[in-house]
């Protein structure tokens, strides 16, 4: 549906709302672009090279199969003095897929928290459906996290070229990419079961989730399976995943985690806190020497 | 007459061997004392619990269980901190009334005989149900803003330590009063010190 029969590659418009442009840059990371690119006809992206200027793409005559919108929505917000809002009417009713990437186009992200009465994602404020896009909603594909994970843009977009259907969830993120959580394909994951904390950032051993604020055990995202740049992710380089793909992202307070006389306020996604508290009691009583020092020491085996 | 089922049977062997052990202490009870006192032969005790460390072990978790299930229900109940507070002495008091062997065999042979419990009892294991349902009540309390955060250790030390003691100071018939007639005073002292301020 989005390949006109005239037109051999489906256009696509990429158009800006509130923004600090991370997404357009993580994009320019992704390995394979000038491929991914040469499937598509380009008419308008603010950094790259396109067919058409933003001047001649806000006077809304110009075809779009697929509208890709990045950052928060602002009512009041205008892109070379035409509201945003009348952009997204006229491409969003054209396009075949609406593509929100980032947090901020898809939830709000980290512009709603300046500006919460008037920011919001394309359909979603925050979890709740209240966006300007709701109407369209079926045609839209979130691509939540702060910046979005290039491969995953690149993933939906060659999707989309190559006429394949994508199943969403029910906050419209990609399921090939949003099912997992961050903590499937941690390195870390033996500290998580055995309880041994990382006392510090930047370290290879350790558990980031009870004083580092790691999220991992209840974000939606397949950034330790898919990684970054090919090489890493936070967890891996020693930060804690902040939740960023979630609709409550930004959370106060990144790097600590929420306690209730030391117990976490929340636990892993789909365990009972009572049940996870007789787990982690049981566990904490094994002391594995092999987890507690730094792993490359020299151990010599007399 | 019916048999009595093998169930009804450990569940004696536990009751005798609370009793003799709190009495008389872990080293001195032997499994020829328990196995009297239950009405059977040793050799058929040891069809039901294979070493006098291993039926140790399930007294403690046994215990554990009881009390974790009774805090359990008080969690579960729609009622405040300082009502659950209150709740917890209670219960707690009324057994150390009712069955006091429980609550002696914890304070004299779980705490002072850590030798026999090293090994697979280690840290929270045989406890966890009871430290739990603990770990459950500060989390509530903290969560709907009656307590006061602050380290778990540091509250549940507040908490049962001081009606360990009281308990202890009862067994050793120190106490001028029933146990029941400190509930109140006691549950107010718990909950002013753990409050928010």
């Amino acid at each position: 549906m989005h390949c006109a029969s005239d037109r051999d590659r489906p256009t696509l418009i990429w158009l800006q709302g509130v923004t600090c442009n991370g997404n357009t840059h993580s994009f320019l990371n992704l390995p394979y672009l000038p491929q991914l690119l040469a499937k598509y006809d380009l008419l308008y992206h603010p950094l790259l090279p396109a067919s058409s200027t933003l001047s001649e793409v806000v006077q809304c005559k110009r075809p779009c199969d697929v509208l890709v919108f990045e950052g928060a929505y602002d009512p009041l917000m205008k892109r070379h003095e035409v509201l945003l809002s009348e952009l997204l009417d006229y491409y969003g009713m054209r396009a075949g897929h609406i593509i929100g990437v980032g947090s901020c186009a898809s939830f709000g992200g980290m512009f709603k928290a300046s500006a919460p009465q008037r920011n919001s994602g394309l359909i979603f404020d925050e979890s709740e459906s209240s966006g300007p896009l709701l109407a369209l909603k079926n045609k839209v594909i979130n691509l939540s996290g702060c910046p979005v994970h290039p491969e995953w843009l690149g993933y939906t977009l060659s999707m989309i070229a190559d006429n394949k259907e994508i199943k969403v969830d029910t906050l419209h993120r990609p399921l090939e990419l949003y099912s997992h959580l961050v903590h499937h394909g941690c390195t870390r994951n033996e500290y998580f079961e055995w309880k041994v904390d990382a006392k510090a950032f930047g370290l290879k051993e350790g558990c980031l989730f009870y004083l580092q604020g790691c999220r991992a055990p209840m974000t939606h995202a397949s950034c330790n399976r898919i990684l970054w740049n090919d090489v890493s992710s936070k967890t891996r380089s020693g930060t804690p995943c902040f939740g960023c793909t979630e609709p409550d992202f930004p959370r106060n307070d990144l790097f600590h985690t929420k306690t209730n006389m030391s117990i976490p306020e929340d636990v892993p996604l789909g365990v009972p806190k009572r049940s996870y508290l007789t787990i982690t009691g049981i566990a904490k009583a094994f002391h594995i020497e092999r987890l507690e020092g730094k792993l490359i020491d020299d151990k010599t085996a007399d | 007459m019916a048999r009595i089922s093998k169930e009804e049977r450990k569940n004696g062997i536990i009751s005798a061997a609370l009793k003799l052990f709190s009495e008389k202490g872990f080293y001195v009870t032997t499994i020829p004392d328990i196995a009297e006192k239950v009405g059977m032969s040793v050799g058929n005790f040891y069809n039901y619990f294979t070493s006098k460390d291993i039926l140790a072990k399930e007294l403690v978790m046994y215990i554990s269980e009881y009390l974790g299930e009774k805090i359990r229900e008080i969690n579960d109940k729609p009622i405040s901190t300082k009502e659950k507070t209150a709740a917890i002495v209670s219960m707690y008091f009324a057994m150390a009334n009712e069955r006091p062997e429980m609550i002696e065999y914890f304070l004299r042979i779980y705490l002072s005989n850590r030798e026999v419990f090293g090994e697979g009892c280690a840290g929270m294991v045989c406890v966890s149900p009871f430290v739990t349902e603990m770990m459950m009540f500060f989390n509530d309390g903290v969560s709907c803003g009656d307590l006061r955060d602050q380290d778990f250790f540091s509250a549940f030390g507040l908490f049962m330590g001081y009606l360990g003691g009281m308990v202890f100071l009862f067994g050793e018939k120190i106490l001028p009063e029933p146990l029941s007639s400190y509930e109140a005073s006691i549950s107010e002292n718990i909950y002013n010190a753990l409050r928010v301020r």
